[in-house]
């Protein structure tokens, strides 16, 4: 009796115990969820409120010059008036430079590492490639600015100047001085810096095709380039344009490599070899030089315009990116 | 209508011009990875010299080295790496191991950090100046090591997310079975697994990190001497290189140099041994 009573009771603390534990256990449970919870909407956080800070601290500009903030070309420190149609337009002509090199060129690149290098060679070349993203963007700055700008102004410009500059119609974007610094200079260092993120998203697409479909197209007599154009490329299409916009995301929000390259010059000019500034340039060089309320403002309200047409492009080359994933059932 | 043997030599021609200019793009982009890496290693190494490490960045037309520098990029980086690694590991688990139940919540946070991830550096720096630096009144290297955490978070989030999502199940089931909760389930067993997956993000966030310059601009700004308080303006290699590359001097374009070269080692180190040390616990793993 003794001894059952004893049993009895030991495993009655037993259960408890382990109540107790299983209720400590769950309560640890729900509360390590909620942290990770919490810290996944940081992520959100960041975002949204990346964005509104600069909306806010950008409102004095807004307010002030309304939409001609954005299509004045009139940047005047001293007069505190601020219309940024220079930077904007200098951002998106040095982007279109850039996308007009590196699309081909990481083109041809994801063609040379799934149809035409040996397997040997294909993990090196490719570890290469993405090493150019490794670089930092102000180490690109300095090589473009010691080495890449008296290379432009010495051998390239002044062949520009003589043989694309009497041309009629488009002649006029490539008459000018060989300074070396300027729009053209700037879009070519933007090609090369946003290759390595195009051409990778293009090398991963192009291995996702079907083995079968290029083989049939192959049994049906097609060249290796047929394949690629007429097979690889609609299947990937949408992931293709969806890496395109990745780059142009990357290229428009490029700060220091322009900075380096692009001369700083608050002036409008159609010719691509005089310098001019983009909206990463111009915070980056004038941010600490601001000494009004409303110089400060222009500048973080330059910020928040960047952002927003940055998020778009990057959003587009996300869904376009998905589509594929999902069509994967990935 | 064509002869046949016109066709098919044209097909073979542009096949041939196709594979031709495949072979150009490629020696394209390695040349100019070879240009950018000789330049900076032969300036770099004309530079170098003991001094670099020792004394403290100089006034124009002096003598000096980077040491200030040195020491407040390697500070401002651990300390991001600490901010942006814990959160993003945490946010990562959440999306790959406890939302499950919420899968439109949990793509919307994989969207929007994939957004993050390629972001302009510059405008998390505005971000950072705008909440931090503009409140306070000062410049700070504190905020500075704000801003790169929060480049490095969206790196260790992706990084984690997928490394937990390779885990097989028969790890969580058998943990679970044993009636182990899920929380231990998580730290002992499902981060033992990724741990190398991890490491890696946690490394490339790191090797992000160490180049960045335009997020310090706004927020840790520069100090030319020696500086204990954190809390102050504070020196860093990228801001330092910016300045004096920018320079009309040649003793301070020769520093520039330095600065690129160690700032070059320093990322290429970190960036091939990540993804080295990847590669080789892969390999583990599979053998």
């Amino acid at each position: 009796m003794t001894v059952y009573s004893a049993a009895s009771s030991a495993v009655g603390v037993e259960a408890a115990g382990a109540r107790d534990r299983s209720a400590a256990e769950s309560r640890q449970d729900s509360l390590f969820r909620w942290a990770l919870a919490g810290s996944a909407t940081l992520v959100l956080v960041v975002l949204g409120s990346a964005a509104l800070s600069m909306l806010w601290g950008g409102r004095l500009a807004f307010q002030t010059f309304g939409w001609h903030f954005i299509v004045s070309d009139e940047w005047d420190a001293v007069g505190r008036h601020f219309g940024a149609f220079v930077p904007i337009y200098g951002t998106l002509v040095s982007s279109a430079i850039a996308m007009l090199i590196a699309v081909p060129v990481s083109f041809g690149i994801a063609l040379f590492l799934t149809e035409i290098a040996p397997n040997w060679l294909q993990a090196p070349i490719a570890a290469a490639i993405e090493l150019l993203a490794g670089i930092p963007s102000i180490i690109y700055g300095m090589w473009g600015l010691f080495s890449f700008v008296p290379f432009m102004s010495d051998h390239v410009l002044p062949w520009i100047n003589d043989h694309l500059g009497p041309l009629p119609w488009i002649g006029v974007l490539f008459r000018g001085p060989p300074l070396g610094i300027g729009m053209l200079t700037a879009g070519i260092v933007l090609g090369i810096m946003v290759i390595p993120f195009i051409s990778s998203v293009m090398r991963d697409v192009f291995r996702t095709v079907p083995a079968s479909l290029k083989e049939s197209a192959y049994a049906l007599g097609s060249t290796t380039w047929e394949v690629v154009w007429k097979v690889v490329l609609p299947y990937t299409r949408s992931a293709v344009v969806g890496g395109i916009f990745l780059g142009l995301g990357r290229a428009l929000g490029e700060t220091m490599a322009v900075t380096f390259v692009l001369g700083n010059a608050h002036q409008l000019s159609a010719s691509l070899l005089m310098p001019g500034n983009s909206i990463a340039a111009t915070i980056a060089n004038e941010f600490t030089e601001a000494d009004s309320d409303i110089y400060l403002s222009s500048l973080i309200a330059l910020g928040f315009l960047l952002f927003v047409v940055t998020l778009i492009v990057l959003a587009i080359a996300r869904l376009m990116l998905s589509n594929l994933a999902r069509r994967e059932g990935r | 209508m064509q002869s046949p043997r016109g066709l098919i030599l044209r097909r073979r021609a542009s096949n041939l011009v196709s594979k031709a200019l495949g072979v150009a793009a490629t020696l394209f982009g390695l040349s100019w990875l070879f240009w950018i890496l000789v330049v900076t290693l032969i300036n770099g190494a004309r530079a170098l010299s003991p001094r670099i490490f020792t004394e403290i960045t100089p006034p124009p037309g002096a003598d000096g080295g980077l040491a200030n520098a040195l020491v407040g990029s390697a500070v401002m980086s651990v300390l991001g790496v600490l901010i942006g690694a814990p959160l993003g590991i945490a946010a990562g688990t959440y999306l790959a191991e406890f939302a499950e139940r919420r899968p439109v919540w949990r793509e919307t946070i994989r969207f929007v950090n994939d957004i993050l991830l390629s972001a302009p550096s510059i405008v998390l720096g505005l971000f950072v100046y705008t909440i931090v630096v503009r409140q306070i009144g000062h410049f700070s290297g504190l905020a500075g090591a704000l801003a790169l955490g929060l480049i490095v978070l969206p790196v260790v989030v992706r990084t984690t997310d997928e490394t937990l999502r390779l885990v097989p199940n028969m790890m969580r089931e058998a943990a679970l079975s044993l009636g182990i909760p899920r929380w231990k389930v998580t730290v002992q067993v499902l981060y033992r697994a990724a741990l190398p997956g991890i490491l890696t993000g946690v490394l490339l966030g790191l090797a992000r990190i160490t180049g960045e310059t335009a997020p310090l601009l706004f927020t840790a700004l520069n100090n030319q001497f020696w500086s204990s308080n954190l809390n102050g303006p504070t020196a860093s290699v990228p801001v330092v290189i910016f300045q004096f590359a920018m320079s009309p001097y040649d003793a301070w374009h020769s520093l520039a140099w330095a600065g690129a070269f160690v700032v070059t080692m320093v990322v290429l180190a970190l960036s091939v041994g990540a993804r080295a040390f990847l590669l080789k616990n892969r390999m583990d793993s599979n053998a």
